[in-house]
């Protein structure tokens, strides 16, 4: 018999209900920790959430895309801001948008590009959040071109350990601003953001597609190509050898107009719908990525490549997140999980370029996917990570044998070129290291030090590396 | 806290004098471990371990600790968490006894299940709750092949351990789920000073190997760990030996 439920009172709703133990970890599927993880869904329920957060901390967290450990926070609270996930104003005329700290840049470009409006900056992934694309001021094949994401944020709010929420603009607070964007989520909690979009006339992709046929040629054609094309990125084999060293495969390009599709996509010019060709099991795949595939997979990567082609049209998911077409990609690398290994060093220290990459290959660790990319102008972010030069992504198996001496060795090459590693990807580093590689550190130290005296907002990363 | 790598940067050694112990800090303080806390009995072999670690660019405190002293363990080890995230605690204290003797005496039989067993039981159940609030870190059970099948040369040492062995077992399944690992390391016969004089066994070792082998296993996750690792398959089949043929084994 169903009981009669009208008269029943509604308990009172407290923001930490649903609290429970999490056991989280980074892309890589490493270093796990657990915590108290929240699903807050209203705004309002967060200060009381960060308040009432105990002595170890709250962090916030995302979709979870960074590699390492900076969305953890063993034995304190985590705050998942994934079910704050409303866009909440767009002005359709000038391409501006205020959206939830929650939504996902993949929730931006289905709403927003049927509009005719693109996200400014998307990374190799749009599986992530607007929170999380601020704490680590990502960045994207346009970063030479049109900057890291922060710099088309233009504000945010930011809730901080008072449980108070303040709006940041550029202009009017500067220095929380800068120190938020890149900040790895330690000065507060970012509940919302507005956004200025970029306008495109179609939902697709006009590019160049190229090989290089060694680590000189695609150095020299990357350069070249930084006025042609507002998108461009590398892939480069980091396991061949001798004359093949850093053989790549250009893709650059721009949104393509009107008239440049085919009459049959031009019915729809702003369609988004990309493409997924399914999942990775849940089953342990040890060892399926090996000396031996990785070369094998780097061959076929890059004989499948065209020698030249130009003006091919595809999707923005083709495109930006060849990825993202595979779910739960990252299981490939089995249980040990893997890590990403990503630099910037300057203009002009090419050869320290050549000698890591050299090393990667003499090595012979399994690094598919290498991706290699020139930076522009980095942002006014503290701890904002593009700077102006060549920036490179590896994955490593974390099994892979000697792999943190090699990782040692090469942060000091880095270093001493004057580059710096990303703290988005970092799972690994030296933490004496990051002082010499971000020189505002200290500013941004003595800025948390003065906001958030008793570090409530606090990460296993932020732990490791002393931030 | 431990890197994507399975290094740790902070280590808690229960039993600073041990030799496995001091094998497994070097090379940890050698990589990222640059903070470590030596617990253990006033000695100069302590300072003189401290010291070197220190050379080795960690920065190194030692804490009076007293396995068998079971009611200071709570305040003398709460104060080490008080202060510091520990990644890893190794728990490698224990006497070997001498059973022709501690057979005679049952007071020394007890001191040797004292502090093998209960001192154990207590710290370690102390060290679980503290990884536990801290939401990570590994615990590291010195335990022995002896856990495995009392022998009739050395059943006071071997039962303690085999007490020990169990109740690590126990400890690791109950954290699961916490962030917490515990991992048991059953050692062979390794040249200490602890075995000094006695006559070594087959499938000998030495500290450096079975630090090799905890660091890997911390890597790894792994939750027991033989050294060397033929143990294993040694001990599977020993397990199943008649009571009679095995305490006639010449071992």
């Amino acid at each position: 018999m169903n009981r009669d439920v009208r008269d029943v009172a509604v308990p009172q709703q407290s923001s930490t209900d649903g609290v429970h133990a999490e056991r989280l970890y980074g892309w890589g599927m490493t270093s796990p920790s657990v915590a108290d993880v929240a699903d807050p869904t209203a705004v309002e329920q967060l200060a009381e959430l960060v308040t009432g957060a105990g002595p170890r901390g709250v962090i916030a967290r995302g979709l979870g895309r960074s590699y390492g450990d900076p969305a953890q926070n063993g034995g304190g609270r985590v705050v998942r801001t994934t079910s704050l996930n409303k866009i909440l104003n767009i002005d359709i005329e000038h391409g501006i948008v205020t959206a939830q700290a929650g939504v996902s840049l993949h929730q931006l470009m289905g709403t927003m590009l049927p509009l005719g409006w693109f996200v400014p900056v998307t990374p190799g992934t749009r599986y992530v959040t607007v929170g999380g694309a601020i704490g680590a001021d990502i960045h994207g094949k346009n970063h030479h071109s049109a900057g890291s994401f922060c710099q088309h944020v233009l504000s945010m709010d930011l809730l901080g350990a008072d449980g108070q929420i303040r709006t940041l603009t550029p202009d009017t607070e500067p220095e929380l601003f800068w120190a938020t964007a890149g900040g790895m989520g330690l000065t507060g909690i970012v509940t919302q953001a507005t956004i200025a979009f970029k306008k495109v006339e179609t939902a697709r992709i006009k590019a160049d597609i190229w090989r290089a046929p060694d680590l000189d040629g695609v150095l020299a054609e990357l350069a070249a190509t930084d006025d042609k094309y507002p998108y461009t990125v590398a892939w480069i084999d980091c396991l061949s050898t001798g004359r093949n060293l850093g053989r790549s495969v250009l893709t650059c390009g721009d949104f393509a107009k009107l008239d440049e599709l085919p009459a049959k996509v031009r019915k729809d010019p702003r369609k988004f719908a990309p493409l997924s060709l399914g999942k990775v099991p849940p089953v342990p795949v040890s060892g399926l990525l090996n000396k031996m595939t990785g070369r094998a997979f780097n061959e076929m990567w890059f004989r499948k490549a065209p020698v030249r082609k130009e003006g091919v049209i595809q999707g923005v998911g083709a495109f930006f997140h060849p990825l993202d077409g595979i779910m739960e990609w990252n299981r490939v690398y089995g249980p040990a999980g893997f890590l990403q290994w990503q630099f910037v060093i300057p203009f002009g220290t090419e050869d320290t370029l050549r000698q890591i990459v050299e090393r990667i290959s003499a090595h012979g660790a399994p690094a598919a996917l290498t991706v290699l990319k020139r930076f522009g102008e980095g942002s006014p972010g503290y701890l904002s990570f593009p700077t102006k030069g060549w920036t490179l992504a590896l994955d490593f198996p974390t099994n892979t044998p000697g792999l943190a001496q090699l990782l040692d060795d090469m942060d000091e090459k880095v270093l001493e070129a004057g580059g710096r590693l990303y703290l988005a990807k970092d799972s690994r580093m030296r933490p004496e290291l990051l002082a010499e590689m971000y020189p505002r550190l200290e500013a941004f130290r003595k800025l948390r030090a003065e906001i958030d005296p008793h570090q409530v907002f606090m990460s296993d990363q932020a732990r490791r590396l002393h931030l | 806290m431990k890197d994507s790598l399975g290094a740790p940067q902070s280590l808690l050694v229960l039993g600073g004098s041990s030799d496995i112990a001091m094998s497994t800090a070097r090379k940890m303080a050698a990589a990222r471990t640059k903070k470590i806390y030596l617990a253990g009995r006033p000695s100069q072999r302590l300072e003189d371990n401290a010291a070197e670690l220190r050379t080795l660019g960690a920065t190194v405190e030692v804490v009076p600790f007293d396995a068998a002293a079971t009611d200071d363990h709570d305040k003398v080890l709460s104060q080490v968490f008080a202060t510091d995230d520990i990644d890893v605690v190794l728990l490698a204290f224990g006497v070997l006894g001498d059973q022709a003797e501690d057979e005679k005496d049952p007071a020394r039989a007890v001191a040797v299940a004292h502090v093998n067993y209960t001192g154990a039981v207590s710290s370690g159940i102390i060290v679980g709750q503290a990884l536990k609030k801290q939401g990570h870190g590994s615990l590291v059970v010195l335990s022995s092949v002896a856990a495995e099948r009392a022998r009739r040369a050395n059943f006071i040492y071997g039962s303690s351990k085999a007490g020990l062995d169990a109740f690590a077992q126990g400890l690791g399944d109950s954290m699961v789920g916490t962030g917490v690992h515990v991992m048991v390391v059953r050692p062979g016969f390794v040249d200490t000073k602890m075995t000094q004089g006695k006559e070594k066994t087959p499938l000998s070792t030495t500290p450096d190997a079975v630090a090799d082998l905890i660091i890997t296993g911390l890597r790894r996750g792994s939750h027991t760990v033989w050294a060397p690792g033929a143990f294993r398959y040694v001990m599977s089949g020993l397990r199943h030996v008649p009571r009679p043929l095995f305490r006639r084994l010449p071992m």
